[in-house]
């Protein structure tokens, strides 16, 4: 058996362009409007609860100002990563890779087993004995695969005003579109802080095999 | 310093593979096609009636944001702000039985419908106001669509830089129970920097089709010929899709 499976490969791979495009479009998205709001409606400075800085060109998709376009990636990108998110779903669910890596068991919630995964990060000892993650890692993993990549849907379908009017429960959930908007930028740049996570781990871990081994699959 | 360097490179390596590809024939076909994609999937889940939301006087927005046009300059348009839109007529024209020119006080007539809905700008914010109006079924009704006509055009009496502003909606759209000529806001007769006086509301769909100003509504076959074809101003102007309910 392969160290990592087909289908996480391929799946890991078109979810990086999916965000990287939905997260550099979703910038220029940003800079349309620069303030953010909680509840169903807001427009002016004294109504937002924050200010959002301009992203410069370097930063977006396209490289300069352009709502239309940048519209234009959002709304194409956003299908391959909801398909693709499915997908990955339904894998993990069928040939185990949930149930055995990323499910956690109670044991390892106990305060003395989290804290003594902390210290092995902290020493960069990244030997797991038993299972292919350790703890932080099945956390990590699970709540991108999870609570993230699933809230950036539905935030993102509750804004749409076509989507608002035919599953209308979705923005009531977040208390409002507004809400689903600042629920929708916060977890995009909480999916950005996971990534440079995992690009720091992976750079410290040994970059060049574990780069390979999700092109090649590797030895189990 | 050279990191950031090399993280802006990938950026702008990124950035510039994207617009070479969304500038060709096949990235331009691949994001129209995605738009339409979006459409039937609201249509499919939602079906052709689904409501937009309303809302309780309560949840009200204190003020109603203008947007686009605020207060068209032209001297026909300050004229009829001075007379009180006394001899304002909205034409209804094109692929129709009998093409129609209503006054204001006709289209007071018809049965209205008032509905607190919520304005959602493809900027980002939102707002919220009670409109008032005929639904546009019902003057579409008594003009006598033809058999062949398919959208349905929105003619203003604003410019923006320079081109007469207009929008454009299916049929779907168009003889949804929500779409309505609207005259009034949260009461009181339209302002002028929310279109006075007649707009539409196209509720399941973002600002820019709600066109204000309104002189006339046009039933076609086609966009083609209408502006620059694409069906509206900011979708000639600047791309923007057709299909704004996402």
């Amino acid at each position: 058996m392969k160290r990592h499976a087909l289908p996480t490969r391929l799946w890991h791979w078109l979810n990086l362009a999916c965000v990287t495009g939905l997260f550099m479009s979703g910038l220029n998205i940003s800079n349309a409007h620069r303030r953010l709001y909680w509840g169903e409606w807001g427009f002016a400075p004294q109504d937002a609860w924050l200010f959002v800085p301009r992203f410069p060109g370097w930063m977006t998709i396209p490289g300069h100002y352009d709502l239309a376009a940048a519209r234009d990636w959002h709304v194409l990108l956003a299908w391959p990563f909801a398909i693709g998110l499915l997908f990955a779903w339904a894998a993990m669910m069928l040939n185990g890779h949930f149930r055995r890596d990323i499910m956690t068991s109670t044991a390892e919630w106990r305060p003395a087993a989290i804290w003594h995964d902390i210290v092995q990060h902290l020493k960069l000892d990244f030997t797991h004995h038993g299972s292919k993650y350790n703890f932080l890692q099945k956390l990590a993993y699970g709540t991108v695969l999870g609570i993230l990549l699933p809230l950036m849907i539905a935030t993102g379908m509750a804004i749409s005003p076509g989507m608002d009017s035919a599953w209308p429960w979705l923005s009531e959930i977040f208390a409002g579109r507004q809400s689903a908007r600042s629920i929708h930028f916060l977890t995009a740049w909480a999916i950005f802080a996971f990534f440079v996570i995992h690009i720091a781990l992976v750079l410290l871990s040994g970059p060049v095999r574990q780069i390979r081994d999700m092109i090649c699959g590797g030895e189990a | 310093m050279r990191r950031r360097a090399v993280i802006a490179g990938i950026g702008a390596l990124f950035t510039s593979a994207c617009s070479r590809l969304s500038d060709s024939k096949a990235g331009e076909a691949l994001l129209s096609a995605a738009e339409d994609w979006h459409r039937k999937a609201h249509r499919l889940l939602g079906g052709h009636g689904a409501l937009a939301r309303e809302y309780d006087r309560a949840d009200i927005s204190p003020f109603f944001r203008g947007n686009g046009s605020t207060n068209p300059d032209s001297a026909e348009y300050k004229a009829a702000v001075q007379n009180g839109f006394a001899d304002w007529r909205l034409a209804v024209r094109g692929l129709v039985n009998n093409p129609l020119s209503l006054s204001l006080a006709d289209i007071a007539a018809l049965p209205q419908r008032t509905q607190i809905t919520r304005h959602d700008c493809v900027e980002g914010w939102s707002a919220i106001g009670e409109w008032t109006g005929p639904q546009l079924a019902l003057v579409l009704e008594q003009a006598g669509l033809k058999p062949e006509a398919r959208f349905i055009v929105f003619h203003c009496a604003d410019r923006l830089a320079g081109k007469p502003y207009y929008e454009s909606i299916d049929l779907a759209d168009a003889l949804h129970p929500q779409t309505i000529v609207a005259h009034r806001l949260n009461g009181e007769a339209l302002p002028v920097r929310n279109g006075a006086p007649l707009r539409m509301r196209v509720e399941r769909q973002l600002g820019y089709k709600h066109a204000k100003y309104l002189t006339a509504i046009e039933a076609v076959a086609k966009l083609d010929g209408i502006g620059q074809g694409k069906g509206g101003y900011w979708e000639d102007r600047s791309g923007y899709q057709w299909y704004a309910g996402i």
